[in-house]
């Protein structure tokens, strides 16, 4: 019983990762409706670039605002070079678009900061918390409890964000109804670049995360996919849905590796995940917070 | 003046309904089977066979493939490659395990194989749409690169699941062991298998597809079965890429991994039946090109290029640039022609056919 404490909190615990990467897609894909795959490179670009200036000597917060810049900098232009130009075309095109612009900046990071390993320490230590393994013997890292507990400032700091500032209740606007939206005179393309900055800023945290448990290497970009059965599995336009769903997938996928994983000789991790999401969506195809679906001919 | 049906008339609905009504087409295409049975395989250097043909019409055919789904059925799926593996995997053990099999019923056997697990994992396209069911083939994306890996049975119980493809004859006697042998027998696949996919897009089935592409409640009121039309379309969508696997295992590269079909590849597949023109066979070929020859094109200009600024670059730095670029293109390409190459094809035609005039 122990054991499936410690496996279920471990889950959880990197479920919190997939949540803070589906985070960045939820965003983009409720206010512009594009299905931007380049979240994934980008918390690749965010993690290298990160690093790449605290190896430069800079303390740690320099290197965040830096990064910051450099990765506002980087949603902006996308939403003007690449995303402006293909305004009403299909999803698809614009999903494509996004593949493409997940080479240009695998490409880009690697031109500039190397594709070599780099370390990041956040300071962070990477330690079993001594009570509860005393008490009750279960293994808990103290950094992935700070990092859930960071990823909880950040939806926190989000959620008010959306609710309280006037950008905020314009991109809620954006994201209910564009054409609504442009009518009462909300500035489409603006917001849009906004959002697309706060994307490049999750991407930023999630990168650093992930890159101080992990090394900021090019494996991330894998570990962004994991993000994908999250989105399915709670829905692509739903905030809640993609921290639950995280949950779920992070602790399920580990559960699974675990107990049914030596019966069919292990490596479920991988595709765990979709397996699950899919019969999900045969129960409830709009996922478990998405908007239901009406078709009218 | 030249490219004009004008004078072309038509008798009886066969000649109506013929696949190229205009001669000038039916010339245009004759003349290019031609070249490419009779021709090239005198031309042609080992390099071109390996690299670039075999290849170009291994990636057309799986375009093909997915466009049938993609472009005519309206299903978007990211699972292609696993398809192309399990046709690779599957017409492999059809050779090792039954004496004497035949290669080409191998192929079209590894292709049923692919079929099957392409309906397995189209069942839940009846009840998702869109991106939700994107995501879901990546499910057969991942599982079935895992399986293969995992069940030594699939590769022969090689080590990490590498199998190299056997000797193949034709009819029993013809060995098929150089490029240029390998070359015919892909062209002749891909050719066959073109013409069928030209005439079944044009068939009842095809309008059923392209119907519920365009609305699938209309096609269902319409009295279209849904459950048929998607299936039949995974299926077949499925079938064509499992035989451009195998033909990837025994003409093109010999040994095969599972990890070769993976995830890129499927997005290679996307990105070319997106660029070549979603919905058009023609576009699917054109796409297959387009990306084969990318990359070559690029590590020849590229080198040279940076020569000429007199800045030494490392080939890491080149790779780099080769994504970015290729990045960058497939941006551009869809912000200047969103409908592909086949569309701009399309253009060309009437503006010849309008020629010299401007309307």
């Amino acid at each position: 019983m122990q054991f499936f404490f410690e496996v279920t909190i471990g889950g959880l615990l990197s479920g919190v990762m997939y949540s803070l990467v589906a985070l960045g897609f939820v965003l983009i894909y409720k206010a512009s409706g594009v299905f931007n795959f380049a979240q994934g490179a980008m918390v690749y670009f965010a993690a290298l670039t990160f690093a790449g200036i605290v190896d430069a000597g800079m303390p740690l917060y320099v290197a965040f605002v830096l990064s910051l810049v450099v990765m506002t900098i980087l949603g902006i232009l996308t939403e003007r070079i690449v995303l402006r130009p293909l305004v009403n075309q299909p999803q698809i095109t614009l999903f494509m678009a996004t593949i493409g612009l997940t080479f240009f900046i695998e490409g880009l990071a690697q031109i500039f900061w190397g594709a070599t390993t780099r370390r990041i320490d956040l300071g962070i230590q990477d330690e079993p918390i001594p009570w509860l393994l005393d008490q009750y013997n279960i293994v808990v890292s103290t950094f992935d409890l700070t990092a859930a507990a960071l990823a909880g400032v950040l939806v926190a700091a989000l959620a008010a964000f959306f609710q309280y500032t006037r950008i905020g209740r314009a991109l809620r606007a954006v994201a209910d109804d564009h054409q609504a939206a442009m009518s009462i005179g909300i500035p489409l393309q603006h917001i849009w670049a906004i959002i697309w900055g706060v994307a490049g800023f999750v991407a930023l945290v999630a990168g650093m995360l992930w890159g101080a448990r992990n090394g900021a290497q090019f494996a991330l970009t894998f570990v962004a996919l994991k993000a994908l059965p999250v989105l399915i599995l709670g829905g692509f336009t739903s905030v809640p849905g993609a921290i639950v769903g995280g949950l779920i997938i992070g602790a399920s996928e580990k559960l699974a590796e675990v107990y049914i994983g030596p019966m069919v000789g292990g490596g479920i991790e991988n595709w765990f995940p979709y397996v699950l999401a899919l019969l999900f969506l045969l129960v409830r195809p709009e996922g478990l917070f998405g908007e239901r679906h009406i078709d009218r001919v | 003046m030249f490219y004009r049906e004008t004078g072309q008339f038509k008798t009886s609905y066969a000649a109506d309904q013929q696949i190229f009504p205009i001669r000038q087409d039916r010339v245009g295409v004759a003349l290019l089977l031609v070249f490419a049975y009779l021709v090239v395989p005198v031309i042609a250097d080992q390099y071109w066979f390996s690299a670039i043909l075999i290849p170009f019409l291994i990636f057309s055919l799986a375009a093909l493939g997915l466009n049938i789904l993609t472009g005519y059925a309206g299903q978007l799926s990211l699972g292609s490659a696993a398809f192309m593996a399990v046709g690779a995997f599957g017409a492999y053990n059809f050779m090792l395990r039954i004496p004497d099999m035949p290669v080409i019923p191998a192929f079209i056997l590894g292709g049923l194989c692919a079929a099957a697990v392409g309906i397995l994992f189209g069942l839940p396209s009846l009840r998702i749409k869109g991106f939700y069911l994107a995501v879901a083939t990546l499910a057969a994306q991942f599982f079935v690169i895992w399986a293969l890996t995992k069940f030594g049975w699939f590769s022969n119980y090689s080590s990490s699941g590498v199998i190299t493809a056997q000797q193949i004859y034709l009819f029993g006697v013809f060995a098929v062991d150089t490029p240029a042998k390998k070359y015919l027998l892909t062209l002749f696949v891909v050719s066959v298998m073109a013409l069928m996919a030209k005439n079944l897009v044009r068939s009842n089935t095809g309008r059923a597809w392209m119907a519920v592409r365009d609305m699938d409640v209309a096609a269902e009121v319409i009295g279209y079965p849904l459950m048929k039309t998607k299936l039949l379309a995974f299926a077949v969508s499925s079938f064509y890429c499992g035989v451009a696997g195998a033909l990837s295992a025994y003409c093109f590269l010999g040994t095969v991994e599972p990890d070769y079909f993976t995830l890129d590849l499927s997005f290679k597949i996307l990105f070319m039946i997106i660029i070549g023109g979603v919905g058009s066979i023609l576009g699917s070929f054109l796409g297959a090109g387009f990306i084969v020859l990318l990359p070559i094109f690029l590590n020849i200009t590229l080198h040279p290029l940076f020569g000429l600024l007199g800045i030494d670059i490392s080939t890491a730095v080149v790779s780099n640039l080769e994504l970015m670029v290729f990045g960058g293109l497939i941006i551009f390409f869809l912000a200047v022609e969103p409908h592909g190459l086949a569309r701009l094809w399309q253009i060309g035609k009437e503006k010849l056919r309008i020629w010299p005039f401007p309307h």
